[in-house]
């Protein structure tokens, strides 16, 4: 039953995530300045910015691992400010590391169903084996078929190349059924070919879900974004269209810089 | 004031009418020399409790051995009386000096090799060094209770009221403590040690890329640190004999007092110890039996408020 | 999967038939074995399972022992009102410590738990509640309708049986959702969080399961030596199962067995005058300097001994 004081942006309704004026401080230090986001579904909504803006301060304060010093967060419209991280991903935020959180001495499989099972825990029926608990099994099948990795769902999951670590990061994110996905770097240190099939993942998760991608490539992220927010220290100085933002001055000044 | 306090406590604890009569005569003056005997406890855990956070706070190493050193230090103190008699200053230092060139060997042979390794090896490692360490002296000095004498230069006390009288070696026990607590602050704000230690509690691999001997500083560390404990067992010795267990009783009081204050912060320290020995030595004047637990309950107070400690990291 | 089941169910066969070959002092050893064995394993739930280092878990050993004598009074009881007694005041003591060391962690957990141990220590150690620093006797032992645990035989057969029970128990729990969710939160704590666990209390349900079961260990120790006294929550207690657990290696069930079977024989062993002389009553110096080496050269244990020569052998 929030009053919303900030006027109606273009987009503003159907949002399924909502952050506004959201701020950080550590002490003197302001690490994100009063920023407002807005994620749509079928959007990805890219945000960029230098080393040190905030972007992981942000998807932090989103996911419910950092509190906010200041600020609104609503998801379907209801303030969700004060949930913990594991209520949030319940109601259906999903996130994945910048740095790999797989889990390497267990299966793929099974990484995947732990992630699943959380939805389902019914932790108390001890008497019953985890492997045969049918929901968390199915679930954990579709989301490795979506991130393509069904036919390495036995090997343990430490063994996988660097690229498929990052999908099954995904994978993981994908078998808690999240609705918003906030995404850190996935493509951290990928090749070619992986990136490839990272972008396409990326391109049909859209069609269903919120995504929230906080990159570095900027090739991909100029092909892959509906709308791209630029940070520079903690603050937004755009948040617009790809088009515009390639021609906004102030983005070229601030943080492509001469490298264009 | 004090009558104040007993007679609310008095009031919450039903007591009998004798003990009704007894906390009444508690007057001004016996006040005074709680408040005193709380500031020198604290002061003495202080010294311990710093050389427990500093090594964990820069190393990452949990010592379990700690308590030891400070048992160490008490025997030693024992050991040297009757060469230095009267020169008790003296003793001390040659004490420190001994004990840091011990932690100094000791961090070389041993605990550089637990840096690496994972908190419950650390935790077993530094409880077998224990059990090692109270072997060592039952096979040195045997098992008994040894009772330390002051130097007659701190004999005696001051008037404080009509009855009481208040130590001079407890006065010189917390100047003492005081001193070092200075000595100790300004070494690590205001030298260059101390902004090695500091960039290297920070950030170790940067440290080093800028060419500081990271060895070198560990072992000096942890020197310190043992030097520390070693010295507050010297200096309680006359005041609360020296005996088996004394270090592993110290140890847990000294885990308290970091978990209070925070790891890594010697502020927090100084302010943990200082609650610690208020609330350890009125918990004996008021409740008596149960005086142990009062120390782990502030600590459970302070876990639900504030569960990193009251200061985190911070120099 | 099948072949893990053989050699627990083997060896409890084996001790079920030992009874009538044991000498009196090799009968006692085993009854003694076998409850620090369950001691171990109600560790293993927390350190192996969960990743929780805790240093305080003898705490609960000696509640429930005390409360056993306690509740035992002058004239003995059931065993059907004891047992229980003494595992949930166990269990509620555990729930207490967890609540609140568990809102720490790493070294914080490891000396608050340590320090509520402690805690407990000295309200047996100094007050009048329970006798103080002597100690109380167990007058009259459990009784269970015709069964007296009073008879070697029958305290026997009760130990081999909570020992099994606790076994079987645990294996259960760890291939339960319930256990592979504290798997998770042994590896990445945060991780599981981020899919949707209120990891907080996972590990509290884990911390008191640990504490109900040491409280069983206790209720059996208490029985077995008929007195209790505050040493039993000491840290020294609380060192000793830890290293039960590393010398057998962590993160099997079968590591919490073979540790405590290894630490008890040790001690044994290193205080045999025949063997070790004068250095004998100096035991706890050979404990340590062994204690040292071992975690220097064998930190995965015992097991881990096994599974380098088994490896070598298949790959050979």
């Amino acid at each position: 039953m929030a009053e919303s004081s900030t006027p109606r942006r273009e987009g503003n309704d159907g949002a399924l995530l909502r952050a506004v004026a959201l701020t950080r401080r550590f002490g003197g230090l302001t690490a994100v300045d009063q920023v407002s986001i807005d994620l749509h579904v079928g959007e990805v909504h890219a945000v960029i910015g230098t080393n040190g803006a905030g972007k992981s301060t942000l998807i932090n304060m989103l996911s419910g691992e950092l509190p906010t010093s200041s600020g609104r967060i609503e998801l379907d419209g209801r303030d969700i400010g004060t949930w913990p991280q594991p209520r949030r991903a319940r109601a259906g935020i999903g996130r994945s590391y910048q740095r790999t959180t797989i889990f390497p001495s267990f299966s793929v499989l099974e990484n995947c169903r732990l992630s699943a099972q959380a939805a389902q825990p019914r932790a108390w029926a001890v008497w019953q084996a985890a492997q045969t608990c049918a929901h968390s099994v199915d679930v954990a099948r579709e989301a490795l078929a979506a991130a393509g990795l069904t036919d390495q769902a036995l090997r343990p999951a430490g063994l996988l190349s660097h690229g498929g670590q990052r999908q099954l990061e995904i994978a993981m994110c994908l078998a808690t059924k999240p609705r918003v996905l906030l995404l850190d770097e996935p493509l951290a240190g990928m090749g070619a070919e992986e990136t490839e099939r990272m972008l396409a993942l990326l391109a049909e998760l859209k069609r269903s879900h919120a995504l929230l991608l906080v990159e570095h490539d900027m090739d991909a992220v100029f092909r892959i974004a509906d709308r791209i927010t630029v940070m520079v220290n903690g603050a937004v100085i755009a948040s617009d269209a790809p088009q515009r933002i390639r021609t906004n001055p102030e983005v070229l000044v601030a943080y492509l810089g001469e490298a264009h | 004031m004090a009558g104040g306090c007993a007679a609310l406590l008095f009031d919450g604890l039903r007591l009998t009418q004798a003990d009704s009569y007894r906390i009444a005569a508690v007057d001004l003056a016996t006040f005074l020399v709680q408040c005193l005997n709380a500031v020198q406890y604290g002061l003495l855990l202080f010294l311990v409790a710093s050389g427990l956070t500093l090594i964990f706070g820069i190393m990452g190493v949990i010592n379990l051995a700690h308590g030891s050193f400070y048992m160490i230090g008490a025997y030693l103190a024992f050991a040297l009386a009757p060469y230095f008699g009267d020169w008790f200053v003296t003793q001390l230092i040659v004490g420190v000096l001994l004990a840091a060139a011990f932690g100094y060997l000791l961090e070389w042979a041993f605990f550089s090799f637990l840096y690496q390794r994972e908190h419950l090896q650390q935790v077993l490692m530094t409880y077998a060094l224990i059990l090692v360490f109270e072997e060592v002296r039952s096979l040195l000095v045997g098992n008994d209770v040894h009772g330390v004498q002051a130097p007659p230069w701190l004999a005696g006390g001051f008037r404080l009221g009509e009855l009481m009288s208040y130590p001079w070696y407890r006065v010189f026990a917390s100047v003492a403590c005081v001193v070092v607590a200075i000595g100790l602050y300004w070494v690590v704000n205001r030298t260059r040690l101390g902004m090695m230690i500091r960039a290297g509690a920070s950030n170790r691999d940067m440290a080093r890329g800028l060419g500081l001997n990271i060895r070198l500083l560990y072992r000096i560390v942890f020197a310190g640190g043992v030097a520390l404990a070693a010295l507050a067992g010297m200096i309680a010795a006359p005041l609360s004999s020296v005996y088996p267990g004394m270090g592993g009783s110290v140890l847990i009081i000294c885990f308290v007092v970091v978990v209070i204050g925070g790891i890594g912060s010697i502020t927090g320290a100084l302010i943990a110890s200082l609650l610690v020995g208020v609330v350890d030595t009125f918990g004996k004047v008021f409740f008596a039996e149960y005086s142990g637990v009062g120390v782990y309950l502030l600590m459970a107070v302070i876990l639900v408020w504030r569960p990193e400690g009251l200061m985190k990291r911070a120099y | 999967m099948k072949r893990s089941w053989i050699v627990p169910v083997v060896a409890a066969l084996v001790l079920l038939a030992l009874p009538p070959v044991l000498s009196p002092y090799l009968h006692d050893l085993v009854v003694k074995i076998a409850i620090y064995a369950v001691f171990a394993l109600s560790l293993e739930l927390l350190v192996g399972v969960t990743g929780l280092v805790s240093l305080g878990h003898a705490a609960f050993l000696g509640i429930g022992a005390y409360v056993t004598v306690l509740a035992s009074g002058d004239s003995g009881g059931s065993i059907a009102r004891i047992l229980p007694l003494a595992v949930l005041a166990a269990a509620g003591y555990a729930l207490f410590v967890g609540a609140l060391s568990l809102r720490t962690k790493g070294v914080y957990f490891i000396m608050v738990t340590l320090a509520f141990a402690q805690m407990a220590y000295f309200v047996f150690h100094d007050t009048k509640l329970a006798g103080g620093s002597d100690g109380l006797f167990l007058y009259v032992k459990p009784t269970l309708v015709t069964l007296s645990l009073d008879d070697k035989r029958t305290m026997y057969y009760a130990v081999m049986l909570a020992l099994v029970v606790t076994y079987a128990l645990l294996a259960l729990l760890q291939r339960s959702r319930f256990g592979h969710a504290l798997a998770g939160i042994r590896v990445n704590e945060q991780r599981m969080r981020a899919a949707g666990y209120p990891t907080f209390r996972y590990k509290l349900a884990a911390f008191v399961i640990a504490g109900a079961l040491a409280g069983l260990a206790g209720f059996l120790l208490a029985v077995k030596d008929g007195a209790v006294n505050p040493e039993l929550l000491s840290w020294h207690e609380s060192g000793a199962v830890l290293l039960m657990l590393i010398l057998g290696g962590i993160g099997h069930l079968r590591g919490a067995v073979i540790g405590a079977i290894a630490f008890t024989l040790l001690k044994e062993l290193f205080q045999l005058e025949a063997l070790l002389g004068p250095l004998a009553s100096h035991w706890q110096l050979t404990l340590g300097l062994t204690i040292i080496a071992f975690v220097a050269l064998l930190p995965k244990g015992l097991i881990g001994l096994r599974r380098r020569f088994a490896a070598g052998a298949v790959h050979g």
